[in-house]
């Protein structure tokens, strides 16, 4: 029995590390591509070419700019949600050995998100200004 | 025979016998095996995206009443090549200010999520990457790792256009996510597994039937994903120029291509192996190979139809879509979960036939007085006339 869990453990970490080769290859890829062209290509750099292209006219002012609070509200609304499913998934993967109790706390579960959801929603975080 | 009917596990096993019988370690012919799939696999998707470019640009024309390329070789077929050609010789400009890692890292970064994608798809039941038991998770972890490079791109170019798409891109993208993940928990709630094989073999009956709803909101919110129309704000040319990829010279420029053509099309191979069932089709028991024939005629049909929507749409505001998400998808796509989660539930699992019909007729019902609502809502707010009195206008 022992000698089985070692031997799940073992597949379970190659399956990781084929994953971790994928990874590898499907970087290393365009990363390739992207370096043969810099061996391919001309290189002649003048100081106008070297401007920052924008939208066709000069840059003014620092690029860095501060962003609009829309998105740090979108991320926080966004991010309840994904934790929320985030715990739905291992319930949904040992779905059917639950009750029909076990529905109804999961139904519970995101009730108590949609009040958050719907507070957010008064609060028109949700809209674009 | 065997090799005729199941070609990826004959030569894998016959490779392994060769490379053991030169006395390597057990170990060591299991990394090199991983590694050649890994590279077959990656490159086989990299090299896809060139006949991919060129069959959405021949639709593309032909939905626009173009002829599409057709110089290049027949049908234009090699144009894709000729641009491969013109863009590897192309200066890699830097321009001023950039910040340089980002800036290089964001092409990478781009592609190599797509490529990543395909490491989990089970192209038929013994053609796959690798079968881990988180493999729903791990598509919607990786696809995320693209929104990064977005940006990434638009923070090191030293742009304010290019910044402003890259926080659109992640606004949209994050957005998006949110009923993509919730739609996806309903096929693993109906196979019980978070393995994309497992997926596909426990969908005796295609998922589209048992829940419409959750794959249309699915379908619609990948598209959201890749940043295409008519959700392409990110790159809006009419009022960002090009979005967050102005500054990149050359390959650069060309890497985001790939990795959105490619994107493309791997939405429409995940969609049809979630909801469509995958490589399953007649005759697949006894000719495993097969699977992957049924896999790409189900995928070229919904990659079909997302050409056709991105050929034929108008682009949505930002606003537009940010409200469509949060307001429309997000509580439809919990309801139709939610829904589907009780009645699956109610009814046996040995009632196979009588589950299917009444999963269809209650998402049916989800979705009438989802569109009831809607309609009244747009019914009831004003609509602003923007060019009420007529403007003075020029005479010579």
């Amino acid at each position: 029995m022992a000698n089985l869990h070692y031997l799940q453990g073992r597949i379970m970490l190659n399956e990781w590390l084929y994953l971790a080769i994928f990874m590898g290859v499907s970087f290393a890829l365009p990363a390739i591509a992207i370096i043969m062209a810099g061996v391919l290509n001309p290189k002649k750099p003048t100081q106008l070419k070297k401007t920052v292209y924008e939208c066709g006219i000069e840059t003014v002012g620092d690029v860095r700019i501060q962003f609009h609070v829309q998105y740090y509200i979108y991320a926080l609304v966004f991010l309840i949600f994904d934790v929320e499913t985030i715990f739905l998934f291992p319930w949904a993967v040992a779905y059917n050995q639950l009750t029909l109790f076990g529905i109804l706390e999961a139904i519970l579960f995101v009730a108590i998100l949609l009040g958050g959801y719907f507070y957010a929603w008064r609060k028109r975080a949700l809209e674009w200004i | 025979m065997n090799f005729l009917t199941d070609p990826i596990t004959f030569l894998t096993n016959w490779l392994r016998s060769v490379f053991l019988g030169w006395g390597l370690s057990a170990d060591l012919v299991q990394f090199i095996l991983y590694a050649l799939g890994a590279a077959i696999l990656a490159s086989g998707a990299m090299f896809f995206t060139i006949g991919l470019i060129w069959a959405e640009r021949k639709i593309l024309g032909r939905v626009q009443d173009r002829l599409g390329p057709n110089r290049v070789g027949p049908w234009g077929i090699f144009q894709t090549f000729a641009d491969m050609v013109k863009i590897f010789t192309k200066e890699y400009i830097l321009p001023q200010g950039v910040d340089w890692v980002p800036f290089n890292l964001a092409p990478v970064l781009s592609v190599g999520s797509v490529l990543m994608l395909w490491a989990v798809i089970p192209l038929a039941s013994t053609v796959y990457g690798v079968n881990i038991n988180v493999g729903a998770l791990y598509l919607i972890a990786v696809g995320a790792i693209g929104t990064l490079g977005f940006i990434l791109a638009g923070w090191g170019s030293n742009n304010k256009y290019a910044l402003l798409g890259a926080f659109r891109a992640v606004a949209q993208m994050i957005s998006y996510e949110v009923p993509m993940v919730i739609s996806l928990l309903v096929p693993v709630m109906l196979s019980e597994s978070l393995g994309m094989n497992d997926i596909v073999q426990s969908q005796k009956i295609w998922y589209i039937f048992m829940a419409p709803v959750p794959a249309l909101i699915f379908f619609v919110s990948s598209i959201a994903e890749v940043g295409r129309s008519p959700f392409d704000v990110l790159e809006a040319d009419s009022e960002l120029v090009a979005g967050f990829n102005i500054e990149y010279p050359g390959l650069k420029f060309g890497m985001f291509y790939v990795g959105d053509f490619l994107h493309g099309f791997t939405i429409a191979v995940i969609f049809s192996t979630l909801f469509l069932g995958g490589w399953r089709g007649p005759f697949v028991e006894q000719v495993p190979i097969l699977g992957v024939v049924w896999l790409m005629v189900k995928t070229v049909v919904v990659w079909f139809i997302s050409v056709v929507i991105r050929g034929t749409m108008p682009r949505f505001r930002i606003d537009q879509i940010m409200v469509l998400n949060w307001k429309f998808f997000v509580p439809l796509s919990l309801a139709a979960f939610l829904v589907i989660s009780i009645l699956a539930k109610v009814i046996p699992a040995e009632w196979l036939a009588v589950k299917v019909v009444v999963l269809l007729i209650s998402n049916g019902i989800i979705w009438i007085i989802a569109d009831r609502i809607l309609n009244a809502f747009l019914q009831r707010r004003e609509r602003v006339v923007v060019m009420q009195q007529k403007l003075p206008v020029a005479r010579p």
